[in-house]
C-alpha cells in the first residue's frame, strides 16, 4: 500500500520536500543571493531597473518612531497594502480598500481603527513576520485592481499567478484564488484554490482545494473549465526574465494582473513550495530533467518561453477533455 | 559526485571508528552491552592460627595464581605487627609474614576479592613436564597396583580416559580386595591424592596435585579440596579425585598447583589455615570501570569516568541529547512532522524526563493553554515584540508558581516538578503558537503543537530507556555512529511519509481516467 503509493508518485515525477531542498534549492540558489528576494524592497528596485512593472511604492517605515507619522502617510491614499519587507508566505499583509474618517475597511468589509494598523506596523517592525524574527521594515504599496477576467474567480482577494522558473525556463504555473476559507489570502494551506495552468496556452488544467480536486470556485460557484489567463506570453516572459535579474536558478515568481497596468511582479521566492504539482496534477521532475539536459541557457527570455511552451504544454486538459479527446484517450490508457 | 564519495567515505570512517571503539571496550576491556549484566564477587578470607613460642616467626602461605580469566580486585594482608612480603618462585606466589618475636596465640589474615571476567583467553603454551619418577613401593602394594593398572589399562584408550577410569575404580562402592588394600579407607584426602599420583606415575603419566576452594556463599571454616591434574602430552586436564569428572567445576577457585606445602610456619606450633567465603553481587560495569582505571587503560583514563561524580551525572543527560536529535531528524526528514521550533521537542523531552510522562504532558498543556489565553489578551494591549515576549515569560513563571503552590496545598507533590520546564522556551513556544493562531488559524496550531508533543514523547521514550541511557553514557563512541546516521539521513531525498498524504490526490487516478 505504502510502496505502491511511493511508486505511483515516483512515476508521476512528484518531487518531495527533501528532494526539493537537496536537488533544487541548495543546488541552484547560492545562499548569498537570498537577500535579493527575501527583501522585497531590493526585489522591487531590481525589477524596476530591468524595466519590469511592479506595484507602486507609496511609502516605507523603518523605525518604531515612524509609526507616529502613519496617519499622515496614509491620509493621501484611499486604498493601500501594508507589507513586511522581509515577510514570507503572505504573512503580515494588510489590505485596506477604503478609508473613512478614522475607520479603515478591509476587503471583507470589516472596519479597523488606526490603532490596529499602528500595532500591525509596529509588530512588523519588531520582526514578528520576518524570517528568524529579525527587525524588519514596512512597505506601503498601491492596491492592485482586479482584472475583470478574474472577477468571478476570487473572493475578497486578488488572484496571483505562481510560475516556477528553473534556470530561466518557466516550467510550471498555478493560479491561486482566495476563498472565504482562506480569509481572502492566496495561501493554499489555508484553503485557497490552486488552479494548474497550461504552460503552452494559459488555460486552466485542473484545480484543487485542500489537496482535493474542485471544478468551480467554492464561493462564487464559477466553473474553471473556461478559465484562460490573458497576456499569457507576456506573463511567462516576465517570469523568465527574473532569472537574469536575481541569478537564482530555482525561483518562484508571483505575478498579478492589474486592470490598468497589466502584469506586475509582486514577489519572488527562493524556496517555492510543492503544492503546484497537486494543482497541475503532474510532477516537476520530468520538466526539471528536460531543463537540466540543456547544454546552455538561452540568454533571451522570449526564446526560453518559446522552448517552455513547446516542451511543457499539457498533453491533455482535465477540464476540457472533449477538445483533445483522441490524445486524452491514448494518454490515459498509457497511464492506467 | 566527488563530494558524494567524500561524504560517504567520511561517514563510513566515522561509523567504523565508533563501532570499533565499542567493540574494543566490549571485547578487550569487558564492558557489558547490557545494563543489567551482574557479576558475583567472591571475598575469600584465609585465617592462619598458630601458637608462637617467643622465637622469630616466619609464616609462608601459598597464594592463588593470577589466572587470566580471573580479575583480582583487592588483596589484603592484615596482621598486626607483622612484616609482609610477596614472593614469587617457580610460578608460585607465596605470602610471607614475619616477626622478630611473638608469644601465645597468633592470627594472620589474607583477604582476596575476585571475580570471573568474560575475557576470551588464549590457551597459554605450557611446557611439557619431565616424565614422572617411578615411586618406590613395597611388594604387596606394588603387586596390587600393577593388577589394578592392568585392569584399568585394558578399559582405556588414552591418558585422559585412563585417569578417569582409574579414579572411578578407586572410588568404586564395592571395592575388591586389591582396591581396599590400596585405598586404605581410614586415611585422609591427602593419602588418596598421593595414591593416585603414585599410580599415575607407575603408568608414566605426569600428574600433580591441585588444591582449591569451592566457592559457596556464607561458608566459614572451609578447607581446600584436592584435585588431580594430569598432562596428556598436550595440555593439563583437571580431575575430581572423588568422582573422576574432568574439567574445572563451576565456582572452584584454584589456590595452589603442585606438591609444595600450603602453609609453613617457622617458630610456631599447631598451625592451621581455614577459609571463609562471602558472595557479593556487583554490576559488571562498575567492576570493569574500576579494574580498567587500575590498569590505566588510556581510553578509560581519558574518559567521562575520570570526571567528578557530579559532572558525570551532568554528562549522563548531555549524552542523551544526540539521541533526541536523531529522533527529531527522523521525524522531520523521514516522517515529515511539523514541529514548532526545530529542537524545542528535545527540550520538552528533557523536561519530561524530570517530571515523568503523564504529569509532564498535563503540566505542559496547562502552562501553554493558560499562556495562550493570557497572550491573546496581551495582543490587545499594543506592545512591542520584545516587551510582549518578556511579559509572556513573567506570565509563564506566574503560572508555574501557581501550579506549584496549588498542587502543594492539594498534596500533589508530582506537580512540583513543573520548575524543570525551560521557561524561556515555553514563553517562545506560546508566542509563536499565538502568532500562528492569528495568521494560520487554530488548525495549524494544533498540527504543530501535536507534532512537537509527539516528537517530544518519542524522544522521551528513547531517552528514558534504561538500555539507551546505559549505552550512551558508557559508550560515548555511540555518538559517532549516531553522527554517521544523521549524515546519511541528511542525504535522503525520497518522499516524507506525510507527503504520501499531501500528494495523495495526485497519486490516485484522475476521475476522467475512469471513463
Amino acid at each position: 500500500m505504502l510502496l505502491t503509493s511511493i511508486k505511483r508518485l515516483k512515476s508521476m515525477g512528484i518531487i518531495g520536500m527533501n528532494q526539493r531542498n537537496f536537488g533544487l534549492v541548495s543546488r541552484y540558489n547560492p545562499r548569498h543571493l537570498y537577500p535579493l528576494v527575501d527583501d522585497k524592497l531590493k526585489t522591487k528596485e531590481l525589477a524596476q531597473k530591468a524595466g519590469i512593472t511592479v506595484p507602486k511604492l507609496l511609502g516605507t517605515l523603518h523605525y518604531q518612531h515612524d509609526v507616529k507619522q502613519l496617519k499622515e502617510t496614509l491620509s493621501a491614499y484611499q486604498q493601500f497594502v501594508i507589507k513586511p519587507v522581509k515577510g514570507s508566505g503572505g504573512k503580515g499583509i494588510l489590505v485596506i480598500t477604503e478609508q473613512d474618517h478614522n475607520l479603515y475597511y478591509k476587503p471583507s468589509g470589516d472596519a479597523v481603527k488606526l490603532t490596529h494598523i499602528k500595532r500591525h506596523v509596529s509588530n512588523i517592525l519588531s520582526g514578528l513576520h520576518s524570517l528568524g524574527g529579525k527587525p524588519d521594515s514596512v512597505m506601503i504599496e498601491s492596491l492592485i485592481q482586479i482584472d475583470p477576467v478574474f472577477a468571478n474567480y476570487s473572493y475578497e482577494g486578488i488572484p496571483d499567478l505562481r510560475v516556477i522558473v528553473l534556470k530561466g525556463y518557466p516550467i510550471m504555473a498555478m493560479l491561486r484564488l482566495a476563498t472565504h476559507a482562506s480569509d481572502g489570502r492566496a495561501n493554499l494551506h489555508q484553503g485557497a484554490v490552486g488552479v494548474g495552468i497550461d504552460i503552452g496556452t494559459g488555460e486552466a488544467l485542473h484545480a484543487v482545494q485542500y489537496g482535493e480536486p474542485v471544478y468551480h470556485h467554492p464561493d462564487t460557484r464559477k466553473p474553471f473549465y473556461d478559465l484562460t489567463v490573458p497576456h499569457w506570453n507576456k506573463l511567462l516572459t516576465l517570469a523568465a526574465a527574473c532569472y537574469e535579474i536575481t541569478g537564482l536558478g530555482y525561483l518562484g515568481v508571483d505575478i498579478v494582473l492589474d486592470r490598468d497596468q497589466g502584469p506586475m511582479i509582486i514577489e519572488l521566492n527562493a524556496r517555492p513550495g510543492l503544492s503546484i504539482q497537486v494543482a497541475n496534477f503532474s510532477g516537476l521532475a520530468p520538466r526539471v530533467e528536460i531543463v537540466e539536459a540543456l547544454k546552455e541557457v538561452n540568454p533571451d527570455p522570449q526564446a526560453r518561453v518559446e522552448f517552455s511552451k513547446k516542451h511543457f504544454a499539457a498533453v491533455r486538459n482535465l477540464f476540457r477533455p472533449r477538445r483533445k479527446i483522441n490524445q486524452t484517450r491514448k494518454q490515459s490508457s498509457i497511464l492506467t | 559526485m566527488q563530494a558524494q564519495v567524500r561524504l560517504y567515505s567520511a561517514v563510513l570512517l566515522i561509523f567504523f571508528i565508533g563501532i570499533g571503539l565499542i567493540l574494543y571496550k566490549h571485547l578487550a576491556l569487558g564492558f557489558p552491552l547490557m545494563p543489567d549484566d551482574k557479576k558475583f564477587v567472591w571475598t575469600i578470607e584465609a585465617k592462619i592460627d598458630f601458637q608462637a613460642q617467643g622465637d622469630p616467626v616466619i609464616i609462608s602461605l601459598a597464594l592463588p595464581p593470577k589466572e587470566p580469566y580471573l580479575t583480582f580486585m583487592e588483596e589484603d594482608f592484615a596482621s598486626s605487627d607483622y612484616g609482609f612480603s610477596e614472593i614469587t618462585t617457580n610460578n608460585e606466589r607465596r605470602g610471607q609474614w614475619s616477626k622478630r618475636s611473638a608469644q601465645g596465640a597468633q592470627t594472620a589474615y589474607y583477604r582476596l576479592s575476585v571475580y570471573e571476567n568474560d575475557k576470551i583467553v588464549e590457551e597459554p603454551l605450557v611446557d611439557t613436564p619431565t616424565p614422572p619418577q617411578k615411586p618406590e613401593l613395597d611388594e604387596v602394594f606394588m603387586t596390587a597396583s600393577m593388577t589394578l593398572l592392568e585392569q584399568v589399562r585394558a578399559r582405556s584408550a588414552n591418558a585422559e580416559i585412563f585417569t578417569r577410569e582409574l579414579i572411578q575404580t578407586l572410588n568404586s562402592k564395592s571395592p575388591n580386595q586389591n582396591q581396599r588394600l590400596l585405598r586404605n579407607d581410614k586415611a585422609g584426602e591427602d593419602y588418596k591424592t598421593n595414591l593416585i599420583l603414585d599410580l599415575l606415575a607407575l603408568e608414566g603419566i605426569s600428574a600433580r596435585v591441585v588444591r582449591g576452594l569451592f566457592l559457596e556463599d556464607g561458608r566459614r571454616r572451609q578447607s581446600l579440596t584436592n584435585f588431580v591434574e594430569i598432562h596428556d602430552g598436550r595440555q593439563w586436564i583437571l580431575f575430581n579425585q572423588d568422582t573422576g569428572k574432568s574439567g574445572k567445576p563451576k565456582n572452584f577457585l584454584i589456590w595452589q598447583r603442585g606438591g609444595q606445602s600450603l602453609l609453613d610456619v617457622v617458630g610456631g606450633r599447631n598451625s592451621q589455615v581455614s577459609f571463609s567465603i562471602i558472595k557479593n553481587t556487583h554490576s559488571t560495569r562498575n567492576l570493569v570501570v574500576n579494574s580498567s582505571q587500575n590498569k590505566q587503560a588510556t581510553i578509560i583514563d581519558f574518559s567521562i569516568y575520570s570526571l567528578p561524580i557530579e559532572q558525570q551525572n551532568a554528562f549522563k543527560m548531555i549524552l542523551l541529547l544526540p539521541i533526541g536529535a536523531l529522533v527529531v531528524v527522523i521525524m522531520r526528514i523521514l516522517v515529515g512532522i511539523r514541529t514548532s521550533g526545530t529542537f524545542m521537542p528535545i527540550l520538552i523531552a528533557l523536561a519530561l524526563i524530570e517530571t515523568t510522562l503523564i504529569t509532564g504532558i498535563i503540566i505542559f498543556l496547562i502552562v501553554v493553554g493558560t499562556g495562550l489565553m493570557i497572550r491573546s489578551y496581551l495582543s490587545r494591549l499594543n506592545l512591542l515584540l520584545v516587551a510582549r515576549i518578556s511579559a509572556v515569560i513573567i506570565v509563564v513563571i506566574t503560572i508555574i508558581a501557581s501550579i506549584s503552590i496549588i498542587s502543594h496545598k492539594l498534596g500533589l507533590s508530582q506537580a512540583l516538578t513543573v520548575t524543570f520546564f525551560p521557561m524561556v522556551i515555553l514563553a517562545w513556544t506560546i508566542e509563536r503558537m499565538s502568532v500562528l493562531w492569528e495568521e494560520d488559524g487554530p488548525r495549524e496550531v494544533l498540527i504543530q503543537g501535536a507534532g512537537s508533543l509527539l516528537t517530544a514523547i518519542i524522544a522521551y521514550l528513547f531517552m528514558t530507556n534504561r538500555t539507551v541511557e546505559y549505552l550512551t553514557f558508557n559508550f560515548p563512541e555511540l555518538m559517532l555512529v549516531n553522527l554517521a546516521l544523521i549524515l546519511i539521513l541528511g542525504q535522503y531525498t525520497g518522499y516524507r511519509l506525510t507527503e504520501l498524504y499531501r500528494f495523495h490526490s495526485v497519486g490516485k487516478h484522475h476521475a476522467i481516467d475512469k471513463h
